[in-house]
């Protein structure tokens, strides 16, 4: 499933489609960056209700396929301009994380 | 052994919201020279935990890497504050990070022990008041 058909299918609302035809693999969720650095996955979703400009090298470098903000989380000023300069594909949701996941796993 | 790639990076203590740029800059280097998505991998969280560390307790640092065909090794500096107790700071869970550092996501007390699960070895010089050098290899 693509990043986008993943978007479309939980009515997730685009904050950076970077990458939108990438595909998604899995999902991790998780807020503390090192716990999620150390084991969220290549081609991830990754769901968190973390909003700075961290989260974009995180995103970055465990190579998630889609940063999903839940709980109808904004991202900080400057968040969505650093997403596009990184091709990181970036959304929110009023969905909870526990949702989220839930909704994830059936989709995958 | 062939002379290895060498790069440095310098990390800016002051901009807690670019931390994360070298380790980023580094991996872009590693894909493009050829290196398997798990080494790249290896290379990144332990050189993003070294360089978010530098920017938490020491106000930045340097880091240099050094690209041989059968491993790649890490070097990062600093001139802050030293740890006092090395087996303590190893421990998962232990942090002394600010309340302002975990609202951002960081100061799990993960970062060393990250650096010592995804490295093959990790040298730790450190001295109270005088700075920290961790040199950790990657082995491909």
């Amino acid at each position: 499933m693509t990043v986008m058909e993943l978007a479309r299918a939980l009515s997730l609302e685009p904050v950076c489609e970077a990458e939108p035809d990438r595909e998604v693999t899995g999902g991790y969720t998780g807020d503390l960056l090192s716990w999620v650095m150390g084991r969220a996955q290549s081609g991830d979703a990754w769901i968190t209700i973390m909003s700075n400009n961290n989260i974009i090298a995180v995103a970055t470098l465990t190579d998630a396929a889609l940063v999903i903000l839940a709980e109808d989380v904004q991202p900080d000023p400057g968040v969505a301009e650093l997403a596009e300069r990184k091709g990181i594909n970036l959304y929110r949701s009023p969905d909870s994380a526990f949702s989220l996941c839930g909704k994830v796993a059936a989709l995958l | 052994m062939p002379a290895p790639l060498n790069f440095h990076f310098d990390i800016d203590g002051e901009d807690f919201s670019s931390a994360g740029e070298a380790s980023v800059e580094m991996k872009k280097k590693l894909r493009q020279l050829g290196f398997p998505p798990d080494v790249i991998r290896r290379c990144s969280i332990a050189m993003y935990e070294g360089e978010i560390n530098m920017v938490i307790h020491a106000n930045g640092g340097s880091a240099d890497v050094a690209v041989y065909p059968d491993k790649v090794v890490i070097v990062l500096e600093d001139h802050g504050p030293g740890i006092p107790n090395v087996e303590l700071a190893m421990q998962e869970g232990y942090s002394t990070a600010s309340e302002q550092i975990h609202n951002m996501g960081f100061g799990a007390g993960m970062g060393l022990p990250n650096m010592k699960r995804y490295t093959q070895s990790l040298e730790i010089e450190t001295q109270v008041g005088v700075g920290t050098k961790l040199t950790m290899v990657v082995s491909v």
